[in-house]
Formats: structure tokens, C-alpha cells, sequence
């Protein structure tokens, strides 16, 4: 016998056990929809959550609202700057979200979230309702610490190049349009702050660039901090031997304003003037997350249940990324976007339909550096969670650095990101 | 619709919903979530999109001698496995090789 189509629609039906799970593949709608996810934000962590929560439960529909057309990876960015990438090659469409996954896209933006009524409202005027909501804006730049660029003017001419896309194009074209022997200053803010080794890495690929291009150049480091915050030791001797007289690093260099007509940034030690000055600014969590009074932490970052990743203040909001109050050890990076959007893809989907929530999550982290054209470096940590300290916490014994830059990891870190990408997106 | 039919119908609807829905039961939803972090770097469920060793469908014993070996620092050309691999238990790594051998290639 055959089956026509109704008698195949009404078997699927009469087998009300099966679940929407094992459908996937099918094009067709879910037997059973067991209820509505809305996802706030397509970087790494939501994409990444949106994804996860369709491929493992197609029963559940899974709404992504972002402004973008394209998601534009902020890692590799700084390739950009050195000059061996184009932006181009870093942005990624939604549309295999959305044909393969079957995620709806809604390009808005979220103005407001209604935790009582567990519906958030967007720009554009329209509304929607939610089972469970993830927040996943990544930062908002706190410029009211720096007066004299909390204006638009001063911040289309000083940039922070901290979210990847057009400032960093943009970047790329002061650094090009400056002179042989010009000086480029990069100031850090004080962790925590989005993609701990990213300023190093770019001091790194900007001298790259200069090295080549433009010798008589200088590169001032100016960090908030009091050292280097990630993998010092390799991008020390890739100052020293790679890019002799090129990089200096100077430490404690805390902020106290910027004088963007002129170039200058005021530090407690005095005045730096530069050619091209790049000041990423101190963060908080992102928009969304501030106005649903989830950052209680510092008022800056999002408490989070490290088994679900629901906010510790709002049932049935749950939060990622670079917006968290990370756990000791636990970076602001992409790849922890990544790996904490699947632990909270699970348990949302384990909560919905009824299951236990895994209580031994585990991920590893894997973070790339590139240090020329070519070669890379990385460090590695794992992590898991720890019942008493009710948090994650880094695996003893595991984990460690490059001990040197190698071609053989820069062909690694692109497999890395064709992969990551396509876990995401595809 | 006749009764024979209905009395097929049903038959296959068991039958397809023992077929599809046993490996949902039998999910090994821990090891799923663990194996979803080896994602980022070898492709969803294993299937990498690089220069990274896939693992989906691969021989179970094959990749936990793999993941026994990178614990114990083996072989020396390995640039990050061994790192990750002494975070995981020798259970974990067990599960994990069964989840990926099970993949779809």
C-alpha cells in the first residue's frame, strides 16, 4: 500500500508519543508545538541557542529577533586591521537559521520585556509572547566614564572597533590613511571586559600591518590594568622578537578622559597624543538586559543560574554571553557564547517538556590569537560545574598555551571558525 | 477506510513510532550536552566544516584510544586535544566516543 499524505498526517497524529524530536528532517510543521522560545540577539550566544534548541527539540518554536541582516564574527576581526582578512569573509547569513532550523527571524529590536506578562515589545510596535526568553544583547559601552566621548561626533572619530563590522572597517581605513611614523594607541579598560587577549591580539595584527607597511610607525599599548590579562608571555616575545621597536606596553594606565578633536587621551600619568587613537571603553551587559533590571551585579553584568543559565532575579528569562557575570576562569568570548548557549538550549528544552536539567554540565574553551598572516597561538581551559560553589569552575590539570606561534594552528583556528560558524549559524 | 487498512495503519504507526522514538528514549542526554562543546571546534554532532578531525560515525573503539592517548599526551604533533582530554574522566571520554560513533558521518 501507499500512504497519501492525510493518511501519513493522521498516523503521526494517532501516535501522540512521538516525539516532535525524531521528526527532524521532515519539512513539515511539528505534530505537537510545545511551546514558544524568543531569543534576544544573533551574535554567537543567541544564534548559537536558537539553533540548538530546534536541532534538539523541533517541537518548540524558536523565535531569533535581531537587528542585523548578517552576523559578523568579532573574532578574527583584528585580521582586518592587519590586513590578511576582509569583513566580508567574517560575516555569515541567517538564512541557514532559518531554512535549515526552521528559527523565525524578526529584524527589530527588543524595546521592552514584560516578565510578569512574559512578553517583550519591539521597536517597530509589534509584540511578543513567550514561554521562556534568552537574552543574549553581548555589551553596552559605558562612555559616561569618558566624557569627552559621550557624544556621537567624538566616537565617529575615536572608535572602539569592540563590535565587529563597521567600525572595523572603518579602523582599518584610519590606519591606512596615517602616516609613516605616525603613532597608534589603543587603550584598555579595566577587566572585565569583552575577549580578554582581543587588545593584545589587535596591538599584534596592527603591527603587523605597519611593520610592513609603514615601519617608521609606533603602537602604544595603554592598559587600565596592571599586566597583560591573557597569554603574556606569547604575545610579550612576539613584541620583542617579531615586532622589535614597534609595541610598547604601558601598564596602569587608567583613563580619565579623551579629547577626540585632538587625538589625545588624558591618563593619571599625563597626556598620550596619537594619529589614530582607539579607546574601547569600559562595558556593562547589553541594552535589553539593563532595561529588564537583570544586571545585578555590580549594576554592569547578569547573575545566572550556571545550570540553565536563567537569571538569578526574573523566572523564565534566562541570559548569555557577554552579558553574564562569567564564573571564575570563564572568559567573555564567542566560543564561551557558543558553549554556554548549549548548555542553556538543553536545559530550556529539559525544563519545557519535563525532563531533569543535566546537573554536570561541562564545555571546553579554546581561544586562537593570531599573531601574522599566518600564525596563531591559542590557550585552552576546561570547565564544570561544581555542586557546592554552585558555579563553574576550571578543571585542575587541564588546559594550557602554545608554546610557540605556528602556521600549523593558523590552519586550525580557520577550522575552528568554519565549524563554529557553521554551529551557530547552520 | 477499511478495516484492514486502519488495523495496517495502526501496525506501522507502532512500528514507526518503536523505530523513531527508541533512540530518543535511549538518549544519553549528558553525554549529548558534553558532546555539544566539542562542537565548537569539530562541527555540530562531529561533522567538522575544516581542517579539524571530524568524529561523527567513526569506530568507538577508534576514538577513545584517540581521547585515552591525547589524555596521556599522545601523540606529540597534537597542538590542543591534549589539553582538553585531561579535563575528562575516563568515563566521560567513554561516552563521548559512543555519542560521536553514533553520529551520521
Amino acid at each position: 500500500m501507499t500512504l497519501n499524505r492525510r493518511d501519513f498526517v493522521k498516523l503521526l497524529g494517532a501516535g501522540a508519543a512521538v516525539s516532535a524530536a525524531s521528526l527532524y528532517g521532515c519539512a513539515a510543521t511539528p505534530t505537537r508545538t510545545i511551546g514558544r522560545v524568543v531569543v534576544v540577539g544573533g551574535g554567537y550566544a543567541g544564534a548559537t541557542a536558537a539553533k540548538y534548541i530546534r536541532l534538539w527539540e523541533p517541537g518548540i518554536e524558536v523565535i531569533l529577533v535581531e537587528p542585523n541582516a548578517n552576523f559578523v564574527s568579532c573574532p578574527f576581526s583584528n585580521r582586518v586591521l592587519g590586513g590578511s582578512m576582509k569583513i566580508e569573509e567574517l560575516t555569515v547569513s541567517y538564512d541557514k537559521l532559518q531554512s535549515v532550523r526552521g528559527v523565525k527571524l524578526v529584524r527589530d529590536e527588543v524595546t521592552a520585556v514584560d516578565a510578569d506578562k512574559r512578553v517583550v515589545r519591539l521597536a517597530k510596535g509589534d509584540a511578543l509572547s513567550y514561554d521562556r526568553l534568552i537574552l543574549a544583547p553581548g555589551i553596552d559601552f559605558m562612555y559616561e566614564t569618558i566624557p569627552g566621548l559621550n557624544n556621537a561626533a567624538a566616537q565617529e572619530r575615536v572608535l572602539h572597533s569592540w563590535k565587529a563590522g563597521p567600525q572595523t572597517v572603518a579602523l582599518r581605513k584610519q590606519l591606512e590613511a596615517m602616516r609613516d611614523g605616525g603613532v597608534y594607541a589603543i587603550h584598555i579598560p579595566k577587566a572585565p571586559y569583552r575577549c580578554p587577549p582581543g587588545p593584545y591580539e589587535r596591538a599584534t595584527q596592527v603591527a603587523f600591518y605597519l611593520k610592513n607597511a609603514k615601519p617608521k610607525s609606533k603602537i602604544l599599548i595603554l592598559d587600565a590594568n596592571e599586566d597583560i590579562q591573557s597569554k603574556k608571555g606569547l604575545f610579550t616575545k612576539a613584541w620583542n622578537e617579531k615586532y622589535p621597536g614597534i609595541v610598547e606596553y604601558r601598564p596602569n594606565s587608567e583613563l580619565l578622559d579623551v579629547d577626540a578633536r585632538a587625538n589625545t587621551a588624558k591618563l593619571l600619568g599625563g597626556d598620550v597624543k596619537a594619529d589614530v587613537l582607539n579607546v574601547v571603553p569600559p562595558q556593562r551587559a547589553g541594552k535589553v538586559a539593563q532595561g529588564a533590571k537583570l544586571t545585578n551585579i555590580n549594576a554592569r553584568f547578569c547573575g545566572v543560574d550556571f545550570l540553565t543559565y536563567e537569571s538569578t532575579v526574573a523566572k523564565g528569562i534566562h541570559v548569555l554571553g557577554d552579558s553574564i557575570q562569567a564564573a571564575p576562569g570563564m572568559p567573555k568570548s564567542g566560543h564561551m557564547a557558543n558553549q554556554q548557549a548549549k548548555i542553556c538550549a538543553d536545559a530550556v528544552i529539559a525544563v519545557m517538556t519535563g525532563r531533569p536539567v543535566n546537573d554536570e554540565p561541562m564545555i571546553s574553551n579554546t581561544c586562537y590569537s593570531w599573531i601574522s598572516d599566518r600564525e596563531v597561538v591559542h590557550v585552552a581551559s576546561v570547565h564544570k560545574y561544581d555542586k557546592e560553589k554552585k558555579t563553574m569552575v576550571t578543571v585542575p590539570g587541564a588546559g594550557g598555551l602554545s608554546p610557540a606561534p605556528s602556521v600549523k594552528e593558523g590552519a586550525f583556528a580557520m577550522g575552528w571558525a568554519e565549524s563554529i560558524w557553521s554551529d551557530a549559524l547552520a | 477506510m477499511s478495516k484492514s487498512r486502519v488495523v495496517l495503519l495502526a501496525a506501522l504507526s507502532a512500528a514507526v513510532a518503536t523505530a523513531i522514538a527508541s533512540p530518543v528514549l535511549a538518549q544519553d542526554y549528558k553525554a549529548r550536552a558534553w558532546a555539544a562543546s566539542c562542537a565548537a571546534c569539530h562541527g555540530t554532532n562531529g561533522r567538522s566544516e575544516g581542517e579539524i578531525p571530524a568524529l561523527a560515525g567513526k569506530k568507538k573503539e577508534d576514538l577513545l584510544k584517540k581521547l585515552k592517548d591525547a589524555k596521556a599526551g599522545e601523540p606529540k604533533s597534537l597542538t590542543v586535544m591534549h589539553q582538553h582530554a585531561k579535563g575528562y574522566t575516563d568515563e566521560q571520554l567513554e561516552r563521548l566516543a559512543d555519542y560521536f560513533s553514533k553520529q551520521p558521518k
